[in-house]
């Protein structure tokens, strides 16, 4: 019995995280991403935090800034990644990137541009030696 | 004296397939997918919290390395469940497992007590074997 109220509990907290995953762009607050499991706030806050070693705010964050690096990488604009992620200013977007990631959008975004055109241009520079040979790539 | 591992390989039997397993359900993020000319496409993945392991997901099809005999035999193996491709681990397996069978991963064995954590059993969506614990 103990086992299966475990389950549900977990099955729940899961509900939330990938409430998150989906809604991430949505001005979401913890009463409405709690309100997904059905659990009290600060209940909801430490269970979360005990499951994935990040309290709900902070993993929101999280995946706002891997979806805005991924739209960085593939040419839109600060502002524009920015507001499609969820953040109310690029500003506190900004500011919250550099934090996460250790530099600023526009220095992420200009190497990822680099890479891609390193890429297209000699894909092999990525492709260690070993798989070119046996792999056949360099043929 | 060897310090670390930075590649390693996978062998799939389709790698948009691949894609959304490993990055859309697994959750690893794409470190790079570089078209290399004639359909071959050079796709690596990494764990989340392991930017600096790549994981290239290595298409078995027809060509300079796999001959059409190679490429039926590694198929069938691939799909028979032979390789036990790696073990992941993670902070909460029980919340891990809950979230991937949500994401409709295929499971071969529940989270079980193991001497060394706890462990499940999944397969790609290949049919390449993975663990997932959580070392006590």
């Amino acid at each position: 019995m103990e086992q299966y109220e475990k389950m549900y509990l977990y099955q729940r907290i899961v509900k939330a995280k990938l409430f998150i995953d989906h809604h991430y762009a949505a001005p979401l607050d913890l009463d409405n991403i709690s309100g997904q499991a059905y659990f009290s706030k600060y209940h909801f806050i430490r269970l979360f935090k005990s499951a994935y070693g990040k309290t709900p705010s902070n993993y929101l964050l999280q995946v706002r800034i891997d979806n805005a690096k991924m739209l960085l990488a593939k040419g839109l604009s600060v502002l524009d990644a920015s507001m499609s992620v969820g953040f109310d200013s690029p500003t506190s977007f900004a500011g919250a990137f550099k934090k996460i990631v250790g530099v600023a959008p526009s220095v992420y975004q200009r190497k990822q541009v680099e890479k891609q055109k390193i890429i297209k241009e000699n894909p092999l520079r990525y492709v260690p030696h070993c798989f070119v040979e046996t792999h056949g790539l360099s043929k | 004296m060897i310090s670390k591992i930075t590649h390693t390989c996978i062998y799939v039997l389709n790698q948009d397939s691949a894609y959304d397993f490993y990055v859309n359900k697994l959750g690893f993020k794409v470190h790079t997918d570089a078209p290399m000319g004639e359909g071959a496409r050079w796709l690596t993945v990494t764990p989340p919290d392991q930017p600096e392991l790549e994981i290239t997901l290595f298409l078995v099809a027809e060509g300079p390395l796999f001959d059409g005999e190679t490429v039926k035999t590694m198929t069938t193996l691939i799909k028979k469940g032979t390789f036990g491709a790696a073990v992941f681990t993670c902070k909460d397996l029980l919340a891990t497992y809950e979230e991937l069978k949500a994401k409709g991963v295929v499971f071969k064995k529940p989270p079980t007590k193991e001497f060394y954590g706890y462990e499940a059993l999944f397969v790609d969506d290949s049919g390449n074997w993975f663990s997932l614990a959580q070392l006590a």
